[in-house]
């Protein structure tokens, strides 16, 4: 609840001018709260007179906090590799642990997985739970989650990360939610406190527009996803030394009411768009489906993958997961090359955090101009050539 | 086939901001939308009841202003909304949130299939869809682009994955957030408007669930919001002038320590 204090409300309406959702007036020279309240705390930080405070009552299951320790990364393993995303995991998941003093743990699943536990052990992983079974050959959500919640009951890490890929994304609140565990998707930013190993789980809000630091005071494990590019993997060291451990489980856990009959693999652009270093995107501006065949020559000299507009996704050039943006996917290349898009909010969000964005676009006022760190004016049929082209011969010299 | 459908009522992304200057919260002109992908969501419950009869039930969790996006579902072909609404509620994550709307259709009973969108795009976690499904013990997909059939026995969906998708069967009842290209949704009919504006919303409270106050709002909540701050603003910008080929050559030269 949000409380006002009414001794120390002055009526100055600070809180109500800041609120965002309208959800506070100031009546009788007092500030009143009503039912849109969302407990953002906007209001708490403004008030100078600090009469505004959020009170709760705390969750009854609170877990025995010390009781958990040690850094988890669940590593994943389709199609017989290790998604990128993992080894970033690693990279952060060591400094958490080197921080708290305490192991950092890999866990990997699937068939014939046992393989990649040097890898991973490369990657800085101090330990590897192997659950290698046939029975996880395909991604079955409940198997997956039943699966990592007994493994986390049983060694009770006090922090488990995971990737924000369309896999863990889909399970992972599963896990959370059977083991009362708090979950914070698609972290940007991870640290943690030494002194009492509280993580502190750096997102984006509102499509990017406001980032948030969020904590999970009271339980345990602390459970994050993180978008694919955003943390460095360490480099591979195959002079590092770890533990493998073959885990293995009861029928039980592997008993499910889903059955995958097909997994169909898209024949074009393999790549994922949210693990490429550089995309070269494409919208409206591209006039038709053979516009992305400029982009695909250039990509190609680039070594990047393409994707695209919602506008151009729903003109039928390119498939939906190559969209970018609010209802599509949001990517943090190294570079982004937006050829012929406008840069409306709904595509800003999804791209706004890559590295070098790279604007072409013959409208100079187009909006992505404000967000580009390089914008080139003028006709993409005539500049992604000249450009595809200036390249090849730079790297023929 | 009796369907729930998951509608969350969203401010419009752009909207929202913080003031860099004093790191407070924009509140001029925040609009309030139904998410756009529980549109998507609403569209295919009321195809399959159209295809295979049944009701088609939305159902949101929020302020009571949230009874419009109700509404518009109504106008988009649901037969009845019903809002979850209590100030005890205020302040839930995705855990407290799966708590309450699980609750709310242990209440309601009586239904096959679940459907929610993707994410909500205030806060984009994906994760009240599966936190449901765990609540209510069902099976469920993510992610869903495509029901290739549905009976009463199960249905078979094409999920969306990262390098293609999975054909997947699950009996029913079952939950399913689903994406974009599913479907395109149909704009409200005049005589949907008509329904909408009359109809009455069904509103459920806290004790009318059954919840138990430690695991709703605030309280029910894991995660703990401690700070708000305005992203870092992007660094210089350059916009090159000159004919296609002299911009071409800036560019080049400017990434070369990239490339
Ligand atoms: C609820 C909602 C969700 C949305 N989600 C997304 C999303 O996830 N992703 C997304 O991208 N959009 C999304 N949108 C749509 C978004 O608002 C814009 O409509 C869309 O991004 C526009 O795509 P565009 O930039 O390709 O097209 P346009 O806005 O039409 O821009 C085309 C640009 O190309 C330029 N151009 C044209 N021809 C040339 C040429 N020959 N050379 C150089 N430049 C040229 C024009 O100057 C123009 O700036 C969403 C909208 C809504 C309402
Ligand atoms: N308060 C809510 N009321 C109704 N449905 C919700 C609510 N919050 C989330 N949902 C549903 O869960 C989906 C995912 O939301 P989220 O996990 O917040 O990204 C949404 O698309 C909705 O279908």
């Amino acid at each position: 609840m949000l409380i006002v204090d009414k001794e120390k409300c002055i009526g100055c309406g600070v809180c109500e001018a800041n609120c965002p959702f309208g959800a506070i007036t100031v009546i009788d020279g007092c500030a009143v709260v009503n039912d849109l309240c969302t407990l953002c705390g906007s209001c708490v930080e403004v008030c100078e007179p600090q009469a505004l405070r959020i009170e709760g009552a705390e969750k009854n299951n609170r877990a025995n906090l010390d009781e958990w320790s040690g850094i988890w990364v669940f590593a994943e393993f389709r199609h017989g590799v290790i998604a990128p995303v993992s080894f970033e995991l690693l990279g952060v998941g060591r400094k958490l642990a080197d921080t708290r003093g305490v192991p950092l743990s890999a866990v990997v699943f699937g068939k014939g997985v046992e393989a990649s536990a040097g890898e991973l052990i490369a990657c800085g992983a101090d330990q590897v739970y192997v659950v290698d079974d046939p029975r996880l050959a395909q991604y079955r959500e409940d198997v997956f989650g039943r699966v990592l919640e007994r493994l986390i009951r049983d060694h009770q890490p006090e922090v488990v990360l995971a990737g924000a890929t369309a896999i863990g994304r889909s399970f992972i609140p599963q896990v959370a939610n059977a083991l009362n565990a708090g979950l914070t998707a698609d972290c940007t930013h991870l640290d943690i406190r030494r002194e009492d190993g509280m993580l502190l789980q750096t997102r984006p809000a509102f499509g990017g527009n406001i980032m948030a630091t969020i904590e999970c005071p009271h339980s345990r494990p602390q459970m994050a996803t993180v978008r694919p590019k955003v943390m460095a993997p360490l480099p591979s060291d195959q002079a590092r030394q770890g533990e493998v451990i073959r885990v293995e489980l009861p029928d039980e856990a592997f008993l499910s009411r889903v059955e995958v009959l097909e997994s169909v693999l898209s024949k074009q652009d393999k790549v994922n768009i949210q693990e490429a270093d550089i995309l070269v995107s494409g919208g409206r501006g591209l006039e038709s489906e053979k516009g992305f065949a400029l982009l695909r020559e250039l990509a190609e000299e680039l070594g990047g993958t393409v994707s695209a507009s919602r506008a151009a996704v729903d003109a039928g050039w390119i498939p939906y997961r190559h969209q970018v943006g609010q209802t599509g996917k949001t990517v943090c290349p190294k570079l982004y090359i937006a050829c012929g898009i406008s840069g409306a909010i709904q595509h800003a969000v999804g791209m706004q955090s890559a590295e070098t964005i790279v604007a072409i676009n013959r409208d100079e006022n187009a909006p992505i101009f404000d967000i580009a760190t390089y914008g080139l004016v003028g006709d993409l049929f005539e500049i992604v050539p000249l450009l595809t082209k200036k390249i090849r011969e730079n790297r023929g010299q | 086939m009796d369907i729930i459908v998951c509608i969350k009522q969203v401010p419009d992304t752009k909207d929202v901001r913080l003031d860099p200057e004093t790191n407070t919260m924009a509140r001029e002109g925040v609009e309030s939308i139904m998410n756009p992908f529980d549109r998507h969501a609403l569209e295919e419950a009321v195809r399959i009841k159209e295809n295979l009869g049944g009701t088609v039930t939305a159902l949101s969790m929020g302020p009571p202003q949230a009874e419009a996006v109700l509404r518009e579902a109504i106008s988009c072909g649901a037969d009845g909304g019903v809002l979850v609404s209590d100030r005890a509620f205020a302040g839930a994550d995705t855990w407290a949130t799966s708590y309450t709307l699980a609750k709310a259709m242990v209440t309601l009973g009586n239904f096959d299939l679940v459907l929610c969108g993707k994410q909500a795009i205030d806060g984009d976690t994906a994760q009240v869809g599966p936190g449901l499904a765990t609540q209510l013990s069902l099976p469920y997909l993510t992610c869903v682009q495509k029901i290739r059939t549905i009976g009463d026995s199960g249905l078979v969906a094409e999920r969306m994955m990262d390098d293609g998708y999975d054909v997947v069967q699950l009996p029913l009842p079952a939950l399913l957030t689903v994406v974009k290209d599913i479907n395109e949704p149909r704009v409200p009919s005049l005589k949907g408007k008509m329904r909408a504006k009359k109809a009455e919303i069904r509103v459920l409270r806290a004790a009318d669930i059954h919840a138990d106050e430690k695991c709703i709002g605030l309280a029910g909540s894991p995660t703990k919001v401690v700070s708000v701050f305005s992203p870092k603003p992007r660094g210089n910008r350059t916009v090159f002038t000159g004919s296609p080929a002299e911009q071409v050559e800036q560019l080049v030269a400017k990434l070369k320590g990239l490339l």
